[in-house]
C-alpha cells in the first residue's frame, strides 16, 4: 500500500501514528491522576529518578537541540558542541546540584509549587511575585516559540509533494509539504491534548517516551546518513574545502541514480572568502572541521525565490565562546524546570540526574555537529539553518517510513519541551495571580485545574500567532535570546539561596536591571538576530547587570527579618 | 571535601576554553574533528565530576532537614 503512494505522504501517515500513540500515552496516564491540583502541578512529588532524567533532558533538550545545533553546525561548524553542549555538561548539572537540589528541600519543605511562591515568601514581598510573572511568561514564550517554528520547519521537506496542488511553494524542496502554519496547529494541540488529560504526570510519562524516541530515532539517523555517505571515514571528506582562489566548494554530490554520494568531476562552487588575505591561510582546509574565524560570501533565497548575496561567519570567535559559558546557567531559572525538579520523590531522585545529563546531552549532540558538518558539502550554502536536518534526511534517507520515524523523533523533541512549557505558565498564572490573590477554598480543585487550562490555552494562541509571524526567525539564535533572559535572573535565585543578606529591594533592582539591558540590546539585535558587542555576546552583560544591582541595592537596603532567615537559611545549612 | 569539588569545577570550566584545538582540523579515528572530540571526552569528565560530588559533597543535611516531619507546609 505504501509503496504506491507518494513518499511524503507515507513520511506523514507516520508522524499521525506516532501523534496518535502519543495521545493515547497521554490519555493513559490521566488514568493515574489522583484528581487534585497537586497532581495536575506537580504529580504529588512522586516522580522516580529515570521518570525525572527523561524528563528533565527531555524539556531541555528541544529543537535547539536537534534542529538548531546542526543548523549552527552548518553555518559555523564543530565550535557549535563546545558553544551549547559541553558547557552544559557541567553548568546545566552544576545547577542542579547547588540550585535544584536547594530548591527542591525548601519546596519539600514549605509547600512551594512555583518559583513565584518560592521569591514572594523569600523576599517578603507580594509585588515581586506581579513584577516577575510577566517576565518569566515572556521569557517562555520564545522558547514556545522556537518549538512551533522548529516543527513547520522540519515537516514540510519531509512531506515535500504530497500535496502538490495544495501546498505550492518556490522551492522545490518545500513545495507541496505540509505548510508550517498546519502543522504548527496540530502540535499545539496534540500537546495541548496531553497536557489537559494528564497535568504534570502526563507529562512527565509523554517527556520519558518521547525522549527515549529522539534519542534513539537520533542514533539510527545518524547511522543512516553515515552509511550514505559512504562510512565514518568517507564522512569527514565530504565537508566543503576552500579552494587555491579562494572559494568554497562542493566536492562532493548526491547520486540519485546510484543512491550514494560521489566526488564531483569539477569541485561545486557554493560561496567564496569575503576578504582575499584569508585566502592564503585557508585555502585547501575545511573550515567547518575547526574554529578559526573566516567570513565568506554566498547566495541565498529569499522566501520569493530571489537569489541575493548574503555573507556570514565560519568558526567561533574567542570571546564569543568564552561568553557562550553563561548561556546554560538559564537552566537556574527555568520555571518549567523548577516544576520538574518539584515533581521529585526525594532528593536522591536528582542523583541519576546529575550523573546522565552530561553523557545524555553528548549523545543527542555529537551527531548533530556532525551532521550539520558534512551537509556543509552537500546543500545550498544559503539553506535556512532550521532546513538542514530535514534536508540531509530528505535527500539521504530514501525510505519514506524511515524518514517518517526519524521525523517522529525530531517532534519527540521538540513536543517533550513544549508541554513542560505549557504546564508551567498554567501552573505558575493559577497559582501566583488568581489563587494568590483570591480567599482560600474559594476555587474548589477541579476549578482550579481548569483555570490552569484556560491560561494554557490563551498562551497556545498567542504562541502559534507569534510562530507564524517570526516563521522565519533563526531557530538557535531565537533560543539563545531567551537562554539569555533566563541566565541573566540567575543572580536572583542564587543570592535568595546563599546570600541572607539579599533583599526584596534588591531582588527587585536585579530584575528590573535584566529587563532594561536585555530589551536594549534585543531591540539592537533587530529582534532575535544574532548580536555581538566588543565579541562578548549580551548575556554577559545582562548578567552582570542583574547581579550588580542585587548586590549594590541589597546593600543598601535593611536586611530581611530574622523569621525569614531562619525559615530559608536552616542552621543545618552553610 | 567540598572544596576540592569546587577547584576541580573551576578546572574544568578552564579546560572548556581549549585554544590549543582551535586551528587543528585534523580527525580523530578518521572522522570526528580533534576540536569536538575533546569536547565530547568533556562530557564525560563532567559526568565524572558530579558523580564524585554526589559521593562526597552531596548536601545531606540540608535534603535530611526538608525531609523531616517537624514543620508544616505553607499550603
Amino acid at each position: 500500500m505504501i509503496a504506491v503512494i507518494a513518499p511524503g505522504v507515507s513520511v506523514l501517515i507516520v508522524i499521525s501514528c506516532y501523534l496518535g500513540l502519543l495521545l493515547g500515552l497521554g490519555l493513559l496516564s490521566s488514568r493515574l491522576s489522583r484528581g487534585t491540583s497537586k497532581d495536575f502541578f506537580v504529580a504529588s512529588h512522586s516522580i522516580g529518578p529515570f521518570l525525572l532524567l527523561m524528563s528533565v533532558f527531555g524539556t531541555t533538550m528541544t529543537a535547539f537541540a536537534l534542529v538548531g545545533s546542526t543548523g549552527k553546525a552548518f553555518e559555523r561548524g564543530i565550535g557549535t558542541y563546545g558553544l551549547m553542549a559541553s558547557s552544559s555538561g557541567l553548568i546545566h548539572a552544576a545547577c542542579f546540584f547547588l540550585i535544584g537540589v536547594k530548591l527542591w528541600s525548601l519546596g519539600k519543605k514549605h509547600g512551594f509549587v512555583t518559583q513565584i511562591q518560592f521569591f514572594r515568601a523569600r523576599f517578603e514581598s507580594d509585588k515581586l511575585g506581579y513584577l516577575l510573572f510577566p517576565v518569566l511568561v515572556a521569557l517562555v514564550i520564545p522558547y514556545l516559540l522556537i518549538g512551533v517554528i522548529g516543527a513547520g520547519k522540519t515537516i514540510r521537506p519531509v512531506t515535500a509533494g504530497a500535496f502538490p496542488e495544495l501546498f505550492k511553494h518556490a522551492n522545490p524542496l518545500f513545495d507541496g509539504g505540509v505548510p508550517a502554519w498546519l502543522s504548527g496547529l496540530v502540535i499545539c494541540l496534540v500537546v495541548l491534548a496531553y497536557v489537559f488529560a494528564g497535568g504534570s504526570r502526563g507529562a512527565a510519562w509523554a517527556n520519558t517516551f518521547q525522549t527515549l524516541v529522539f534519542m534513539a530515532m537520533g542514533v539510527v539517523a545518524f547511522a543512516f546518513i553515515v552509511g550514505k555517505l559512504g562510512g565514518l571515514d568517507e564522512a569527514g571528506k565530504v565537508v566543503a574545502r576552500v579552494s587555491d582562489k579562494g572559494a568554497l566548494v562542493q566536492e562532493y554530490g548526491y547520486d540519485k541514480g546510484t543512491s550514494s554520494v560521489e566526488k564531483l568531476a569539477e569541485p561545486k562552487v557554493v560561496g567564496k572568502l569575503k576578504h582575499a588575505e584569508d585566502v592564503e591561510a585557508f585555502a585547501g582546509k575545511q573550515p567547518h572541521l575547526a574554529r578559526d574565524v573566516v567570513e565568506i560570501v554566498h547566495k541565498k533565497k529569499t522566501p520569493d525565490g530571489k537569489l541575493v548575496d548574503a555573507e556570514r561567519e565560519i568558526g567561533v570567535p574567542w570571546v564569543m565562546f568564552l561568553s557562550y559559558m553563561f548561556i546554560p546557567l538559564s537552566v537556574g531559572m527555568f520555571p518549567h524546570l523548577f516544576q520538574h525538579w518539584l515533581t521529585a520523590r526525594s532528593a536522591n531522585t536528582f542523583k541519576l540526574t546529575l550523573i546522565a545529563h552530561p553523557i545524555c546531552i553528548m549523545v543527542v549532540w555529537v551527531p548533530c555537529v556532525l551532521i550539520g558538518t558534512w551537509a556543509t558539502g552537500l546543500l545550498p550554502a544559503g539553506l535556512p539553518p532550521a532546513a538542514v536536518l530535514s534536508n540531509m534526511l530528505n535527500i539521504l534517507v530514501d525510505s519514506p517510513v524511515l524518514t517518517g520515524f526519524l521525523t517522529a523523533g525530531i517532534l519527540a523533541a521538540i513536543m517533550s519541551s513544549l508541554d513542560s512549557q505549557f504546564l508551567c505558565v498554567g501552573t505558575m498564572f493559577t497559582n501566583d495571580i488568581v489563587l494568590h490573590g483570591a480567599e482560600r477554598g474559594k476555587f474548589d480543585e477541579k476549578q482550579i485545574i481548569w483555570i490552569a487550562r484556560s491560561f494554557i490555552i490563551a498562551i497556545v494562541v498567542i504562541t502559534y500567532v507569534l510562530a507564524q509571524i517570526f516563521a522565519n526567525k533563526n531557530v538557535f539564535d531565537l533560543a539563545i535570546w531567551c537562554f539569555t533572559g533566563f541566565s541573566a535572573l540567575t543572580p536572583l535565585v542564587l543570592a535568595a539561596l546563599y546570600w541572607r543578606r539579599a533583599t526584596a529591594a534588591g531582588a527587585f533592582a536585579s530584575i528590573i536591571a535584566v529587563i532594561a539591558v536585555w530589551f536594549t540590546f534585543f531591540a539592537m539585535s533587530g529582534f532575535g538576530e544574532e548580536l555581538t558587542l566588543f565579541g562578548v555576546l549580551p548575556v554577559v552583560y545582562c548578567f552582570m547587570a542583574g547581579a550588580t544591582a542585587m548586590v549594590l541595592v541589597s546593600l543598601a537596603t535593611r536586611p530581611p527579618s530574622d523569621e525569614t532567615i531562619d525559615k530559608f537559611f536552616p542552621k543545618i545549612s552553610n | 571535601m567540598k572544596k576540592v569539588v569546587f577547584g576541580l569545577a573551576v578546572l574544568l570550566a578552564i579546560l572548556h576554553q581549549d585554544f590549543w584545538n582551535w586551528s587543528n582540523a585534523g580527525l580523530v579515528f578518521g572522522f570526528i574533528p580533534t576540536g569536538l572530540f575533546y569536547h565530547a571526552c568533556y562530557s564525560l569528565a563532567a559526568a565524572a565530576l558530579w558523580a564524585f560530588a554526589i559521593k562526597f559533597a552531596w548536601p545531606s543535611e540540608i535534603v535530611a532537614w526538608a525531609e523531616s516531619e517537624d514543620e508544616g507546609g505553607e499550603k
